[in-house]
């Protein structure tokens, strides 16, 4: 690891100064930077400490709620109001990593976590256009399984690993910013980019601008939700396929729907297609599976993650059926 | 920090990981190193009370904070209830997992006496949890056991909290 400095921001505005400084880069439970930093993916000359800003989870006057962006993974995941009233974000944290590793995490670091493609870890022996921009993806003619159907491009088919992001694109969250130039908000589906010709520019995020903390609008009332992870083994392994969704159901219909899909693009992918072919439509099986095949008409399969097509297929139909049968 | 009840300061430099600061500056070296990136839970100790991964954290974070490793948890009367409960179920067999385990495992019940759900927890709004064994699985799914002696562990916790979890932390 680079020698670097350490700095404790006092408040948001204390961060932001200290997040100026050239090559600064914020910590919050350092559970992937830190890791990036031992593996010389990264190198930042000062680390910023941001776990002492807002962690407060509050109610909002809508019925929706507020959570401080140092907030930690289990603390979201355990809040009353989140298990009552947002399922889908209190199942998907805890689909997330273990519970030590959620015990450390920040909410904002878990949306401002990096992929897990394994090139861009190998800073010895792989090229990555992410880490190197320009160098050659190796992943694209390579062990392919784990990447993106949706999204990518020739430059990078690397997939977004949050869990929780996937909620919160399904829950139309709404991030708030702090930058050297004020504050503003974005939504969550809108924070993250996808590749393009420029991989290396994962969000929207300026030089220096900090997460101060996520809002959740409240859930369309009567909407049941959930979240349901597919991976190679039970337990502490990132996704093949997620599927996050809210779902009302009025006399058969289905009059609310929110679909978001993880493990298949480069960022949280909301399901719009699907969601208009949903919406309106009566709620059955074989509405749930042609308006998944619609939002995955446009996948582009690599040599080795066909399956997925199949798999985010499957998965969507079974959780909408669940939540169909919950909303009845 | 505190360490298992002790005051010790420490110059570090920032780089140094919570889990090298215990073994190789304060001699603590019941804490593993297995992976150093955080995926086998070797190197768990808690942080006031919660199980974290000390590999991944960097010491100067932990400043002023209380941490409990392996050789902090044996009370003035003898071993802890969960380390008496790993020799009577077999719960290792080279060791090395088991300090990671054994923290975890505290950690664990606390999280399980407060409420807090598991992906596996079919009511959310529950307010009690039920420590049955793939509710134990599934929370300690952080801490692996290459010797595969998890059959042990798991009867281990469970014979220790499934009863009543986490009176004891
Ligand atoms: C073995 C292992 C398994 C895992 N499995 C899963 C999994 O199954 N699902 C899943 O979703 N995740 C998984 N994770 C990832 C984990 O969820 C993330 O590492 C974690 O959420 C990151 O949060 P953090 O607070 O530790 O972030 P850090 O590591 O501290 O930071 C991550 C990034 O966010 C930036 N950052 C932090 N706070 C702010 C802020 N306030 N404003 C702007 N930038 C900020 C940092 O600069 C850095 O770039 C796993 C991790 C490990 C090590
Ligand atoms: S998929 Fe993206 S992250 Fe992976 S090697 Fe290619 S460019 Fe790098
Ligand atoms: S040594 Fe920390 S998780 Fe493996
Ligand atoms: S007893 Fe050997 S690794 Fe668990």
């Amino acid at each position: 690891m680079n020698p670097f400095g350490y700095a404790r921001a006092a408040d948001a505005a204390d961060a932001v100064r200290l997040g100026s400084a050239p090559r600064a880069a914020y910590l919050g439970g350092g559970t992937n930077l830190v890791d990036l930093m031992r593996r010389n993916v990264v190198a930042p000359a000062t680390l910023v400490d941001v776990t002492g800003l807002s962690s407060a989870i509050e109610e909002r006057p809508d019925g929706g709620l507020l959570i401080g962006a140092a907030a930690r993974n289990t603390a979201v995941a355990e809040h009353r109001a989140v298990r009552a009233r947002y399922p889908l974000l209190a199942r998907a944290i805890l689909a997330g990593g273990s519970a030590q590793i959620r015990n450390m995490a920040t909410v904002a670091g878990n949306i401002l976590q990096r992929t897990r493609c394994p090139y861009f870890y190998d800073v010895a022996g792989s090229r990555c256009n992410r880490r190197h921009p320009g160098q050659g993806c190796d992943a694209i003619d390579g062990h392919n399984r784990d990447h993106a159907i949706l999204g990518g491009s020739p430059a990078c088919v690397a997939t977004h690993p949050s869990d929780m992001c996937v909620a919160l694109a399904a829950a139309d969250a709404v991030v708030h910013l702090r930058g050297a130039r004020g504050a503003r908000v974005l939504p969550l589906t809108e924070l993250h980019r996808l590749p393009g010709d420029h991989p290396e520019i994962e969000t929207e995020l300026e030089a220096g601008e900090l997460i101060t903390a996520v809002e959740l609008p409240p859930l369309p009332p009567g909407a049941a939700s959930g979240y349901r992870k597919v991976r190679d083994r039970a337990g502490y392994a990132f996704a093949l396929v997620s599927v996050a969704a809210v779902l009302r159901v009025e006399r058969g219909v289905i009059t609310a729907v929110r679909l978001a899909l993880g493990g298949v693009a480069p960022k949280p992918w909301r399901a719009r297609t699907a969601e208009q072919a949903l919406l309106g439509a009566p709620a059955d099986p074989a509405t749930f599976r042609a308006a998944a095949r619609t939002e995955l008409a446009a996948a582009v399969p690599l040599r080795h993650n066909a399956f997925k097509i199949e798999l985010a297929e499957r998965t969507v139909t079974a959780v909408l059926a669940d939540l169909a049968g919950e909303a009845r | 920090m505190r360490v298992n009840g002790a005051e010790v300061e420490a110059a570090v430099d920032p780089r140094t990981s919570l889990l090298d600061l215990l073994r190789e500056t304060l001699g603590l070296s019941g804490t593993k190193k297995g992976c150093d990136q955080g995926a086998c839970g070797a190197c768990t100790v808690l942080a006031d009370g919660e199980r974290i991964l000390s590999c991944l954290a960097l010491a100067v974070q932990y400043a002023g904070r209380e941490i409990t490793t392996v050789e902090g948890l044996a009370g003035p009367d003898g071993p802890h209830p969960l380390q008496r409960a790993f020799i009577d179920h077999d719960g290792f067999q080279c060791g090395y997992c088991t300090p990671g385990h054994l923290c975890s495992a505290v950690g664990m019940a606390a999280e399980a006496a407060r409420g807090v759900p598991s992906y596996v927890t079919a009511d959310l709004t529950a307010d009690r949890v039920v420590l049955d064994r793939d509710e134990i699985r599934e929370r300690m799914s952080g801490n692996l056991c290459r010797c595969g002696a998890h059959n042990g562990i798991v009867a281990a916790i469970a014979a220790t909290y499934a009863a009543g979890p986490g009176e004891r932390a």
